[in-house]
């Protein structure tokens, strides 16, 4: 979910097949018709941004859309012109010859609406009022998400997806996509997901939302038109995020104990794990908008497909009618493999074609975000078979 | 698995039904009955590459330990569940049977006969733990920790209410039916729980 930490940990991991897509750039998408969120509130018009990879082909039958995680965005795979260094955060796993493979598939790459980083978003512009949408921006929701970017599909004549992917976040729109969209998806790769929030996850988002809500340059969401940033409450969101994306063990092997310079017995950052979590959250706070943050964590609140089925995810995933492949890493005490395997009962319930990989990863949630072999030989497999 | 026992177990399929094969391994057995016998195949197993194997094939293949793995699945759920030549590494091994016979209406297991002439020659004349083709392992890396006879697989579908609705000994893949438990290298079983019915 955090590329930052999986950027730190790529050192320890090898090579991957293939080579990257190279150069690219984003794209954007107006979309006109009125978006009808879960919420009530209608959004009238949209931009979505996108990228893609491959060529479509003349049947417009090899599509795959990568639905994004919490802090993600449309920029999946490959570089941009001018920043080599803005690596797409999927770009391990898709490219010429990786495990999803830009010569036999069209891949998009999609950010979603509510989002800081191009689409449509609480920091952009009201066009009833002129000034950014800021707290009047609408919450959103995985199923709002998902309905959008049916309409970016329509809009590039996409009918049906030959597959759609997500790790985490992105996992719960695949699932999603496959019973709201079941005749548009056929495959759903779910990683490292859950089908739905346990309390737990809940209490830590609030946690987080706390620390935004709570900083004074927050404003109640306002913070657009006093030229300030709750920079304060995104650190810490960020931290206390950061914790959990990690397990223990790998927290344990990169940090341990170590202080950077001895105890002083005060309150800087001794150990290294305090000073590499300031870090991240200092860097997060610059780029990431505090509105969005609270409306993805929001997002992941709601997600519960199971609720209007009386809590039977068999029944809500009845619908569904993709092949399934399920992936869950072990350390992921985020979204547990049993999360997962609640996913893969409630499709076998159904007689649904699924298959279903328990990685075994020291990496907790992270481990969707890197290049662990067994891992990625596993979604290079389901995709060889993948007819186009 | 030898095609013999591939056979019989495939014979005794009915088409379009729903199976389960517990350690699928590779998922060339489900393969065969998807293809021959258009079944709704899932396979269960623990071993990476079983796992990856499997996927290449397109199986339905769900990653996991089959001692703690079936609690998941409801009741009589499948038409059959298969368990070749799995039994005899397993821990709980009459838990494992009640769970395979909750959740099918009919079981087929294979067991390897611990009572071959071969294995009864090795340990009652030369002493030693028997090694063969079949239990291809030495006694400190083996993991088979219930070896069965044909007779002892026998008696505990008598004691523990296991129906026996057919069963096969093989031996080299040919069919015995005298001296069984001496000559057969492998018993296939068709079972179903014998308690309800």
């Amino acid at each position: 979910m955090f590329l930052a930490f999986a950027a730190t940990i790529a050192e320890s991991t090898h090579a991957v097949a293939g080579r990257s897509v190279g150069a690219v750039g984003p794209k954007k998408m107006v979309l006109t018709e009125p978006l009808k969120m879960r919420s009530g509130a209608v959004l009238p018009h949209y931009e979505l941004a996108y990228e893609t990879y491959g060529t479509l082909n003349a049947t417009k039958s090899n599509a795959v859309l990568v639905c994004h995680a919490l802090n993600a965005s449309h920029h999946v795979a490959g570089h941009y012109e001018n920043e080599p260094d803005n690596v797409g955060w999927w770009d391990n796993l898709i490219g010429p010859g990786r495990a999803l493979d830009t010569d036999k598939f069209f891949v998009i790459g999609v950010n979603n609406l509510g989002s800081c980083f191009g689409s449509t978003g609480p920091a952009s512009l009201n066009p009833s009022t002129g000034t950014p949408w800021g707290a009047d921006f609408p919450v959103v929701t995985v199923e709002d998400w998902v309905d959008a970017q049916a309409r970016l599909a329509d809009a590039l004549g996409i009918q049906q997806f030959a597959a759609v992917i997500g790790g985490s976040l992105g996992g719960m729109q695949a699932l999603c996509w496959a019973y709201r969209y079941p005749t548009r998806v056929r495959h759903a790769l779910v990683i490292a997901a859950a089908p739905n929030l346990s309390a737990q996850n809940i209490a830590f988002n609030e946690v987080a939302r706390t620390a935004i809500m709570t900083d004074p340059d927050f404003h109640g969401g306002d913070f657009y038109k006093h030229g300030v940033k709750p920079v304060r409450g995104l650190r810490v969101a960020r931290m206390i995020g950061h914790i959990t994306y990690i397990s223990d063990e790998q927290m344990g092997e990169k940090f341990g104990r170590q202080l950077r310079d001895g105890l002083k017995f005060g309150f800087g950052s001794e150990f290294q794990i305090e000073s590499y979590l300031r870090h991240q959250g200092d860097k997060f706070s610059e780029y990431f908008d505090a509105n969005t943050y609270l409306r993805i964590t929001k997002a992941l609140d709601y997600f519960d497909p199971a609720l209007e089925h009386g809590g039977d995810l068999a029944k809500a995933l009845a619908a569904a009618t993709a092949k399934f492949l399920v992936v869950s890493f072990t350390t992921d005490w985020r979204f547990s493999p049993a999360r997962s395997r609640e996913i893969v009962q409630a499709l076998v319930k159904n007689g649904r074609d699924v298959a279903y990989a328990e990685i075994e990863a020291p990496h907790g949630h992270d481990a969707f975000l890197l290049d662990d072999p067994k891992y990625h030989a596993v979604v290079r497999a389901y995709f060889e078979r993948l007819r186009t | 698995m030898n095609n013999s026992e591939f056979q019989t177990i495939s014979g005794w399929i009915q088409p379009n039904v729903r199976v389960l094969d517990l350690g699928c391994g590779d998922g060339e057995l489900l393969a065969h009955l998807a293809q021959t016998k258009n079944v709704r195949g899932y396979g269960l197993d623990i071993d990476d590459g079983a796992v990856l194997a499997s996927v290449s094939r397109g199986i339905n293949v769900i990653q996991g330990d089959l001692e703690r793995g079936l609690a998941e699945f409801d009741d009589q759920f499948f038409d059959v569940v298969i368990l070749s030549r799995t039994l005899q590494a397993t821990r709980k091994t009459e838990a494992l049977m009640r769970e395979v016979l909750r959740v099918g209406r009919e079981a087929i297991v294979t067991i390897p006969n611990f009572g071959h002439w071969t294995t009864r020659w090795q340990l009652g004349i030369g002493g030693r733990m028997p090694v063969s083709k079949r239990l291809p392992f030495q006694w400190y890396d083996t993991p088979n920790v219930h070896f069965a006879t044909l007779k002892d697989f026998d008696v505990f579908c008598a004691e523990k209410y296991v129906r026996i609705l057919d069963s096969v000994a093989l031996e080299r893949g040919a069919p015995v039916s005298r001296l069984r438990n001496v000559r057969a290298d492998v018993g296939i079983y068709r079972l179903q729980d014998g308690r309800n019915n």
